[in-house]
């Protein structure tokens, strides 16, 4: 069982970066970028209201890993697994979770597996995200343009923002 | 064992003398709900024991859905029990032990898997890995006769594909969504209507409720494509609500529910009716828990009526997950002696055509 105190997850963020994506073409191009630094035990947090583009990144993402097949939403599954790319992925929704219903579900499971966790929605569920792991938040800023609010917790996801070229915001950028 | 995890071992066991009455004990847990049912003959149904034991439209109303893998232990041997004394009969009178392989949550799946293992190894009859979908597809032949070629369009809270059968237990996918399901889409257009989740069933009502209709686009695809999408219509209506707001008015929930349904049910039945007519399909199975969707099923039945195809379509009970469409699935190998051997594995993802029986 998970525990609820929220000693040491909370580790201390190495502030934001925000990447404008101009374009659905945009959004494809940084989820395959980022896709391809993924190692094994990556955790990427994905947030965004309702029609962000987040099952479309997603999408761009899987195809980064070289996932064969479709890759649609998890909503209803709560959680779907892809084998057949470079890493296994692990896709998922917890939306319609509760904190007790995510943590019972065994989510650290996959967190600490062998492939990557993209989760929807991942804010919800915070307390029981991997120490380290880099938040996404995807706003709208135009029928087909998005901003990408980037938060990394952990070195190794800092370096990933600099890598991707991101740009560090400035005071603004809340993630939430 | 035959090659890996899961592989289907072909034992030609000599049932042929008990095929007609065979007892089918068959295991769901493939996603909310723990269930049990037994089956005679791929046709009758027993008992057939839901968890949840509530009708569809107030599952969808919000009832803790049972995910976690411990939720399906805590149930599990009490629902199978309940089937066997339901439907009257003994354990000892069990032919074969059916459960849902996959697809679905693979720790939810392993609970079934494991407690259909323990029981087929303990009564020493046959185990049958069974598809999730094949099950939703074969729940029709609980209420009639299936006349092939058939073609399936299941729409369920995660499964939107139209399935060709050119025979029985044969089966070809030859569309299915790229983004959401029918039932995720319904979710999630209800979300932005305020409705709470799952508001899908909401959203059903209001659309035949409305006296106007906002339209709404057609996501038709490339012209030859079965697939579907919904994530468009979907931001069609987030965009629709934001347009009026900025206007300073209140969006019409009524107007857009009733336009978005209609884009829904029409790209959904034409799709369906065209794939109907190129495969020459005889009948036409609608299954799956969104099959209680008013507006796709009316909307279905008259193109049918038109076009003189019959169609078929479960009660409620069988549309929604639950253990008896699994012994109805279960049946086609069953009468072919195709069993899965012990060390099948549950699996999270699990291909329908790989899963046809052996002709």
């Amino acid at each position: 069982m998970h525990d609820w105190s929220e000693g040491g997850r909370q580790a201390a963020g190495a502030g934001r970066f925000v990447l404008e994506l101009r374009s659905e073409a945009d959004t494809v191009r940084f989820a395959e970028r980022l896709a391809d630094l993924c190692v094994p035990g990556a955790l990427i947090a994905l947030d965004g209201d309702l029609g962000a583009g987040k099952t479309r990144f997603a999408k761009a993402f899987a195809a980064g890993l070289g996932v064969p097949g479709m890759v649609n939403s998890p909503t209803f599954t709560i959680v779907k697994e892809y084998e057949g790319g470079r890493l296994p992925l692990y896709h998922m929704d917890v939306y319609r979770l509760s904190i007790e219903e995510a943590d019972e579900l065994g989510l650290d499971e996959y967190f600490e597996g062998n492939g990557v966790s993209l989760v929807e929605w991942a804010s919800l569920v915070e307390p029981l995200l991997s120490p380290e792991r880099l938040h996404i938040r995807l706003e709208l800023t135009g029928p087909e343009s998005r901003l990408a609010i980037c938060e990394p917790i952990g070195a190794r996801y800092e370096a990933w923002c600099r890598e991707l070229g991101l740009r560090p915001a400035k005071g603004g950028g809340e993630r939430r | 064992m035959a090659g890996s995890a899961g592989g289907e071992v072909i034992m030609m066991a000599n049932v042929s003398e008990k095929k007609d009455g065979s007892l089918l004990l068959a295991i769901e847990t493939s996603c909310d709900e723990t269930s049990a049912a037994v089956v005679r003959g791929g046709r009758e149904v027993l008992s057939n024991i839901v968890s949840s034991q509530i009708e569809t439209h107030r599952r969808f109303g919000g009832v803790v859905p049972e995910i976690a893998s411990r939720k399906h232990v805590e149930s599990i041997t009490v629902i199978i029990q309940e089937a066997l004394t339901e439907a009257g009969v003994s354990r000892q009178a069990i032919d074969a032990v059916a459960v849902t392989q996959g697809p679905g949550l693979i720790g939810a799946l392993l609970v079934g898997v494991v407690a259909a293992k323990a029981l087929a190894l303990a009564l020493d009859v046959p185990l049958i890995g069974t598809h999730h979908i094949a099950g939703h597809i074969y729940a029709n032949r609980l209420v009639g006769d299936i006349v092939y070629p058939a073609l399936a369009l299941v729409v369920s809270g995660g499964h939107t594909e139209l399935v060709l059968l050119p025979e029985e237990g044969v089966f070809k996918i030859i569309g299915r969504t790229r983004d959401d399901a029918v039932g995720e889409a319904y979710d999630k257009v209800a979300r932005a209507l305020s409705f709470p989740y799952p508001g899908g069933p909401h959203v059903d009502k209001l659309a035949h409720q409305a006296e106007e209709e906002i339209v709404l686009p057609r996501a038709w695809l490339e012209d030859d494509s079965y697939d579907f999408s919904f994530s468009g219509l979907k931001s069609a209506v987030l965009a629709e609500i934001n347009r009026t707001k900025m206007k300073g008015l209140e969006p019409s929930f009524g107007a857009l529910a009733r336009g978005f349904q209609s884009s829904v049910v029409d790209v959904v039945t034409t799709k369906a009716m065209r794939a109907a007519a190129e495969f020459g399909a005889r009948q036409l199975l609608l299954c799956g828990g969104v099959a209680a969707n008013r507006g796709i099923r009316e909307r279905l039945a008259a193109l049918c009526g038109e076009a003189g195809l019959p169609m078929l379509v479960p009660p409620m009970s069988l549309c929604s997950d639950n253990a008896a469409m699994i012994g109805a699935a279960a049946d086609l190998k069953w009468r072919r002696g195709q069993f899965s051997s012990l060390d099948l594995a549950a699996s999270a993802q699990v291909s329908l055509e790989a899963w046809s029986v052996t002709l």
